[in-house]
């Protein structure tokens, strides 16, 4: 049997549905054997990539947020995508420490968590129509 | 607020929340603000024990304290942490700013 599995949930963006999508996250990779250490790297990505959906794609509003997961033998493809704001300059909202709402408190550090606990990061955005950031993983290639 | 923050001789432990995210450092933020400014707070513990997820949101907070505690001459350190919170820590550079207690 091949490898491929494929899972989409669409949720509106409450805060409290970030627990939620990363749990979702960790219950989709378990049937690859990963190691403790991958379940962590993608639930931290999935929580940096749907706070932002939250926080800066809907801001005061709320909206649905579409998180697919879907896997081609050990490669996990997440992808998050809200239909919001949209971000005017992607490389510059990529740099850590970059923020729009330091009076949050943000760090500014979603996207370099994303980068740090997943292979490859691509964001695709444009101003009033949204945002969609596609993560990639090998789940395993530690142990090889 | 029940048995999250100790309160002794001007020093504030708060016990951080199983899973420190967007969602739960709204709260914390501001409990911790209030006590800090209601009992002329000097030290103030972030203690890690019962914590088993954190993500970017949980930086922003404590960098925010280390803020406003320096400011006003306190200090500020972090204890129990486990093995994931460690990683998130150094890969944030979070451990240059704040002091680690490893006992």
């Amino acid at each position: 049997m091949e490898n491929r599995n494929e899972v989409t949930v669409i949720f509106d963006s409450y805060s409290v549905n970030e627990g939620f999508a990363r749990m979702a996250a960790a219950a989709f990779v378990t049937e690859f054997n990963p190691t403790l250490d991958e379940i962590e790297d993608i639930k931290t990505a999935v929580s940096e990539a749907v706070t932002n959906a939250v926080i800066h794609g809907y801001e005061d509003t709320v909206g649905k947020v579409h998180m697919s997961l879907s896997r081609r033998e050990c490669e996990l493809t997440v992808t998050v995508e809200d239909f919001g704001k949209g971000i005017a300059d992607v490389e510059q909202a990529k740099q850590p420490f970059f923020t729009t709402k330091p009076e949050l408190e943000r760090s500014g550090m979603g996207f370099a968590f994303m980068e740090a606990f997943m292979d490859s990061v691509e964001v695709e955005s444009a101003p009033g129509v949204g945002t969609k950031v596609t993560m990639k993983k090998s789940i395993g290639a530690e142990e090889a | 607020m029940e048995g999250k923050y100790k309160l002794k001789d001007g020093c504030l432990t708060v016990a951080m929340p199983k899973e420190l995210d967007h969602h739960s450092a709204a709260g914390l933020r501001a409990e911790t603000d209030m006590l800090i400014n209601a009992y002329h707070v000097r030290h103030l513990v972030f203690d890690f024990s019962g914590t088993e997820f954190m993500d970017s949101s949980g930086i922003g907070v404590i960098i925010g304290r280390c803020k406003n505690m320096s400011y006003s001459g306190g200090s500020v350190e972090a204890e129990h942490l486990n093995a994931r919170i460690e990683k998130i820590f150094l890969v944030s550079g979070l451990n240059k700013i704040i002091k680690v207690n490893r006992k």
